[in-house]
């Protein structure tokens, strides 16, 4: 079905829509079929403009067996399709599902459109003149239903030809097979009356250019990779596997013909411990994890700060605490992102709105990294690491070069010397001449970089880590309100709330009420006029995947009431739990918390 | 695919490199106690500095946390001195990263058996390029004496006022057990024999593990007198010689053989047995390397000193190198536009 479902997703973006998926599956690798905790869906969401989100509601739904339809029914709009395949509601299947009655035969689906169709015995009979062996035809139930998807929203069928000619190549067999029963469904749709409606959908304003899809995850291995290019340094990649950052590690083993390094570590600590390694030696260097992995890395990461090494570590946060939901997105990992370590050890944190922004965020975060002589954290999380979007592709030779400071001059060097501006300290790696220097974990005095247990040294040290980090602030771009710039409500979002904060927004604005939104992307240090960002609006909505923690920042640093909205059941935002809350506060003017 | 660092690495060196040990001492107070063992392997390690032929910006000291840690600033060379257990970790990754580079790690029996005992098998299994430098003191000094590790039962520390009850490990079968390449034994009262295990190290390509005994004076003192003491150390340890029958004691009078899969103490003056009926020493024998690591606790065996065991096996960072290489000989150097684009992509 994921297969299926990203088939269908990459062929809507041919046909110049905008898209968003969500591929939503169970932690076991192969979880019991027919089961209701054993379902694997992929959300499809598509359209002309507005798609921010792998969608609120499902229109259409396509349900393989009674456990899918009994999961996935909740979420489906009252006029909604559903396509079910009759061999899933056999006996077994309802036992499995726990419908005491095959919800096919009652009715209790006569709000929907429901097409009930015995796939294998339409495959058969759209097989009957062909010789393939018959155990493969069964195995294209799915494809045959994209096939139905396609006829339904008028999608062309060859990029998925072209599709499965590459991907089975060698295969003559099962191509056939697969070709015949896209088919076959398409076929199926168009001949059957039941299905009335083709809907056809325009092509999205999208800016010219070259576009593909692309998840959260493959963006940053993609951002890693390109960064070390601009920058002209070598990458290592320190890593460990875990939900649902491996795709990462996945995609930069890969990439060996770029020369690039990585290392499968033994545990977290090593993953992270190798990069700073390297680091040291004067690579880019990255580590990847998700929080399990983070709470493993917190001592490194303060090594990395006391060090002042260049090193970039995400954070792909999934519901927690301890394993948690490991599948499953949340936003739980702000807090231990900039204050989850021993002592005072600041550092930059920046948040990804969605995949295709993870690209971005990620040569950002590399700029600030090698600009500041710091580790810098990326906050992106499980949705927006597996869900996909069209991404526009950009020309490498266009993005601007990222500068490595290496001091060349051993006369004037001193591994703790500062740059006025950027307070970053002078890097001399092994096998420079005549700047031969310790560093390490021990606090060191300022400038020569000498062992020092003096306490006014220590706060000096402290001060100057910490400004350095202040200073970033003046390197990045201010915070950008929409809407009206002053007022009464403010929606403010961070990570990957951004899609249905704006989809929320722009549904409310278009409505005629007054609504105002931010999306905040560097979480440390905040942008310079965030203040005064929050104190132009009487009211500042905030909704966030965890119990307020981006809210607790703000009203600390800040001292301005926030009115928090949480959610923690491993699920994005609905566009329309936002529209609600904002539509609540505009009608019944909400007292300030 | 060159960058900008290897443009920086290829600036000739352009000061001298006939070097002395005194190149290798910086301007620091060195901060152990008097009589520390640790101290006996600082001179060694300056004095071999010179003969590896080296410029001194290509060695690099990593440490993790105990009075090992301290190691680097005593060494004129690059130096890291990282957090508890770690260094290997550390060191691995500058190793793959930059291959060009001679990296030491210094490490102690509670920073590389207990905390750090994950990356230590691992780093073994893998096979880098590092020469590890282990001070076994038997004991945790830096947090004040506490059991590590290597301690021994019935040992009384500070956190074992009844004795130890643990089973301590045997360092040298353990780096074995987990693959090392190279393994060797040496303490801190032979100084030349040290300075030759520490060069054998460095010439070894792959993992080098090196047990040096170092005795704490404050907390552990005379933990290895029996070993390591002029007047004793002859009867209690044999010196292992590649190629050469396993003899000791005083007088040259005793000698190993092998009963089955188990080594006995033979005397040589008694007439029953020769010289000829010793066990060689075989350092690329790994099957005797077990054997003669296991000799290690035996109250009847002396204890095994020199090089255990050292096999041939491509280093790790060689293979990760390679394994780039081949790849761009057989695929042609990646190009990123083409990877940005995917597999499929459509034009708006």
């Amino acid at each position: 079905m994921q297969l299926v479902g990203t088939q269908f997703s990459e062929t809507s973006g041919f046909a110049g829509n905008e898209v968003n998926t969500f591929p939503d599956y169970p932690s076991e690798i192969r979880a019991p079929e027919g089961t209701l905790y054993g379902v694997s869906a992929f959300q499809v969401h598509f359209g002309t403009k507005h798609i921010h989100t792998s969608g609120d509601f499902i229109d259409v739904l396509f349900a393989m067996n009674a456990s899918s339809l009994k999961v996935n029914l909740p979420n489906l709009k009252k006029t909604g399709i559903i396509i079910v395949d009759t061999d899933g509601f056999d006996a077994r299947n309802l036992g499995l599902a726990k419908f005491s009655v095959n919800p096919l035969e009652n009715d209790s689906l006569k709000e929907y459109e429901v097409h009930a169709i015995d796939i294998a015995k339409e495959i058969k009979a759209a097989f009957a003149e062909s010789a393939i062996p018959s155990k493969l035809i069964g195995k294209t139930k799915n494809i045959f239903c994209l096939g139905i998807a396609y006829w339904m929203f008028h999608r062309p069928i060859d990029p998925t030809i072209n599709w499965i000619n590459k991907k089975f190549k060698g295969k003559d067999d099962v191509i056939l097979a697969n070709i015949h029963a896209l088919r076959a469904g398409w076929n199926y749709a168009e001949l059957n009356p039941e299905f009335k409606k083709q809907y056809v959908i325009d092509r999205s304003p999208l800016p010219m250019g070259r576009y593909r899809n692309i998840t959260g995850n493959e963006a940053i291995a993609l951002g890693l990779v390109v960064a070390a290019k601009k920058a002209n340094l070598p990458f290592f990649l320190g890593s460990y596997p875990i939900t649902p950052a491996t795709d990462i590690l996945h995609a930069i083993s890969g990439y060996k013909k770029f020369g690039v390094k990585t290392l499968q570590a033994e545990d977290e600590i090593a993953g992270i411990c190798s990069a700073i390694g390297a680091a040291f030696g004067g690579n880019l260097a990255a580590t990847t994890t998700s929080g399990p992995g983070l709470s493993l890395k917190t001592e490194a990461m303060g090594l990395a700060v006391m060090t002042e090494l260049p090193l970039i570590i995400v954070d792909v946060q999934r519901a927690g605490p301890s394993t948690g939901l490991p599948t499953k997105t949340e936003q739980g990992d702000l807090l231990m992102a900039m204050y989850g370590r021993h002592g005072e050890a600041p550092m930059p944190i920046l948040a990804t709105a969605s995949p295709a922004d993870c690209f971005d965020v990620t040569l950002e975060a590399v700029r600030i990294a090698l600009k500041y002589m710091t580790p810098v954290l990326i906050l992106s999380d499980g949705n927006i690491g597996q869900s996909s979007e069209p991404w526009k592709i950009p020309s490498v030779a266009s993005l601007p070069a990222i500068e490595a400071y290496f001091t060349k001059d051993s006369a004037n060097f001193a591994p703790y010397k500062r740059d006025e501006e950027t307070l970053r300290r002078q890097w001399a790696i092994p096998g420079f001449e005549g700047m031969e220097h310790r560093i390490g974990g021990l606090e060191k005095e300022d400038g020569t970089g000498n062992v020092s247990s003096d306490g006014v040294n220590h706060e000096k040290m402290v001060k100057l880590r910490q400004e350095k980090i202040n200073r970033i602030a003046n390197d990045i771009p201010e915070a950008i309100v929409y809407g009206e710039q002053e007022g009464d409500l403010l929606m403010l979002s961070w990570g990957s709330t951004f899609g249905a904060a704006k989809t929320a927004f722009e549904r409310v604005k278009a409505n005629g009420h007054p609504i105002s939104f931010c999306h905040l992307r560097y979480m440390n240090p905040f942008p310079k006029n965030l203040e005064d960002i929050l104190n132009r609006f009487q009211r500042v909505l905030l909704p966030e995947l965890n119990m307020g923690q981006l809210k607790l920042l703000l009203q600390g640093k800040y001292l301005k009431p926030i009115i928090g909205l949480s959610k923690v059941q491993g699920k994005p935002f609905k566009s329309t739990e936002l529209e609600e809350k904002i539509m609540s506060l505009l009608t019944e003017k909400e007292i300030l918390v | 695919m060159r960058t900008r660092v290897d443009e920086l690495l290829e600036r000739p060196h352009v000061g001298n490199l006939v070097y002395t040990a005194k190149d290798f001492k910086p301007e620091v107070d060195v901060r152990w106690c008097a009589g520390c063992g640790a101290i006996s392997v600082l001179s060694p390690s300056q004095k071999l500095m010179p003969d590896l032929g080296l410029p001194k910006e290509k060695i690099v000291y990593v440490s993790g946390i105990g009075c090992s840690g301290r190691f680097p600033y005593y060494m004129d060379t690059y130096g890291f001195h990282s957090i508890h257990g770690r260094a290997l970790a550390i060191a691995s990754g500058l190793k793959i990263a930059r291959p060009d580079l001679s990296v030491w790690v210094v490490t102690g029996d509670g920073d590389n058996m207990s905390i750090g005992g994950n990356h230590f098998i691992h780093t073994c299994r893998r096979n880098v390029d590092l020469n590890i430098m282990m001070f076994n003191n038997e004991v945790y000094s830096l947090t004040k004496g506490q059991y590590s590790p290597t301690s021994h039962r019935g040992q009384i520390t500070k956190s074992s006022p009844l004795g130890v009850l643990d089973d301590p490990f045997n360092p040298v079968a353990l780096a074995l057990g987990a693959g090392a390449t190279f393994v060797a034994r040496g303490h801190d009262k032979d100084r030349a024999q040290l300075q030759e295990l520490l060069k054998r190290a460095y010439e070894h390509k792959g993992i080098s593990f090196v047990e040096i005994y170092t005795n704490c004076r404050i907390f552990n003192d005379g933990a290895f007198d029996l070993y390591t003491n002029a007047d004793t150390r002859d009867n209690s340890t044999i010196f292992l010689e590649h190629g050469k029958p396993l003899v000791f004691g005083k007088t040259k009078n005793k000698g190993i053989i092998l009963d089955g899969y188990t080594p006995r103490v033979v005397n040589l003056d008694q007439g029953e047995y020769s010289i000829n009926d010793l066990l060689i020493h075989n350092e690329k024998d790994s099957t005797l390397a077990f054997i003669l690591a296991n000799m290690t606790y035996s109250e009847d065996l002396p204890r095994p000193m020199g090089v255990l065991q050292a096999i041939d096996r491509a280093p790790y960072e060689v293979r990760v190198a390679n394994q780039i290489q081949h790849e761009i000989v057989t695929k042609g150097e990646g190009d990123l536009q083409t990877l940005l684009s995917g597999d499929s992509s459509w034009l708006v």
